[in-house]
């Protein structure tokens, strides 16, 4: 199954907000 | 969301991420509730993403939900590291949503059972 990640951090703020979702951070050095 | 090192590194400054991975879980307005650091193998890592949810609800008051969570990682990942303070966590969301102060002595019964040895058992004895 694939994430849709968000990167914007900003966008995924306002997402969680308008949503009244938590939100889920994933800090990540993995290859790209 | 998902912040990379090499794409974006303010986000790691931003939320002091000093180590990959980090997970962050916070509320809906961005208020960060738990977080935890490096690898974990797929039975550690569900029920700790399941416990920054149940922290994440224990402070924002909603302690039925709180407690729903925290019991459903001691059913469902019963041998998880994290179990025995999701047990003792799900006696305080308990606690906190009733007022009813047995429910502190029941947890306290339940560690007799199960996580005797943990940390957690030893912060419940108390209630005994």
């Amino acid at each position: 199954m694939d994430v849709n990640w968000i990167k914007d951090v900003d966008a995924a703020l306002r997402q969680a907000s308008e949503q009244n979702k938590p939100l889920f951070l994933d800090f990540s050095a993995a290859p790209m | 969301m998902r912040i990379h090192i090499k794409e974006n590194p303010k986000g790691f400054e931003r939320f002091g991420a000093q180590w990959t991975p980090t997970v962050i879980i916070a509320d809906p307005k961005g208020t960060e509730h738990y977080r935890f650091e490096g690898f974990l193998p797929a039975g550690e890592f569900l029920p700790q993403l399941q416990l920054g949810l149940a922290k994440t609800a224990f402070a924002t008051g909603d302690f039925g939900k709180a407690e729903s969570l925290y019991r459903q990682i001691v059913r469902e990942y019963p041998h998880a590291d994290i179990a025995p303070e999701a047990l003792y966590w799900a006696g305080v969301s308990k606690y906190k949503g009733s007022g009813d102060g047995t429910a502190l002595n029941e947890t306290a019964r339940a560690f007799e059972s199960q996580y005797a040895n943990s940390v957690w058992a030893k912060k419940a004895s108390v209630w005994a």
